[in-house]
């Protein structure tokens, strides 16, 4: 599985394993979207400790999220991110949008 | 001659062949010896670069995606990603960063900024209906050339 959920009270914990690109991220998106939806929580972090490989489906699949949240008023957290995919990120100004811990 | 070492690959344009590609083309260059952050680079365009064929080129269709990695001297990787798709009206537009044909916000419009980014140099052609044509080209800065 590409995405485990831990949830607690008011805030989710998505853990992402393996490799996102176009093909692997909708299934991860929709296992996101589908606790989000019926959990409603204030915060959501993505987990990105077990991420091995990830190219710009990964800002969309981040960048998403983050408007999912909003619209619930709610925040993104990433975290533990590796230096490749924060280069990704930057190129994003995804550290602009979400708060991004090592 | 210039190329030291090539290789031609061609796949169906399914997305389960985006990780393919990107490892195959990364396990070429890796007579190189190059280090862990030029082979994710290398991965990274390389994957950017065939997802455009896919999601844009092909689209709804099915069709072939052709890749030409080259070894040539002084260094320097050069990958050829062609797909015989719908091809692109305006290369300099979709080249900017942030610009998506994509509606539901889930493509970011960044794969040309991603591999411009990770590569020294990145060349498209296209011709609307004929399909599209991306080099991508990179100095490996590790140890000396064992390709010879």
């Amino acid at each position: 599985m590409a995405v485990r959920i831990e949830q607690e009270e008011h805030h989710i914990i998505a853990h992402l394993s393996g490799e996102i690109d176009h093909h692997s991220a909708k299934e991860m998106r929709e296992t996101i979207d589908f606790s989000v939806e019926s959990a409603l929580p204030e915060t959501l972090t993505l987990d990105f400790k077990d991420v091995t490989f990830m190219d710009s489906s990964g800002i969309g699949l981040v960048m998403g999220r983050y408007k999912l949240m909003q619209s619930m008023n709610g925040s993104v957290q990433v975290c533990n991110v590796s230096d490749h995919i924060r280069r990704v990120m930057r190129l994003a100004g995804l550290d602009k949008l979400a708060v991004i811990e090592k | 001659m210039n190329t030291l070492n090539q290789m031609k690959l061609s796949f169906l344009s399914r997305s389960a062949n985006e990780g393919f590609a990107r490892v195959a083309v990364a396990a070429f260059f890796a007579q190189l010896d190059p280090t862990v952050d030029e082979i994710a680079d290398i991965k990274t365009a390389v994957s950017e670069a065939v997802t455009n064929c896919i999601v844009h080129g092909y689209a709804e269709k099915i069709g072939v995606v052709y890749i030409h990695a080259k070894i040539l001297k002084d260094n320097i990787i050069s990958v050829k990603i062609r797909d015989q798709g719908r091809g692109i009206e305006d290369v300099k537009q979709a080249m900017e960063p942030m610009f998506t044909t994509c509606k539901n916000g889930e493509r970011a419009g960044l794969g040309f900024a991603v591999m411009q980014s990770f590569m020294d140099s990145v060349k498209v052609s296209s011709k609307p209906g004929k399909g599209t044509t991306v080099i991508l080209k990179k100095k490996i800065a590790s140890r000396e050339n064992n390709a010879q």
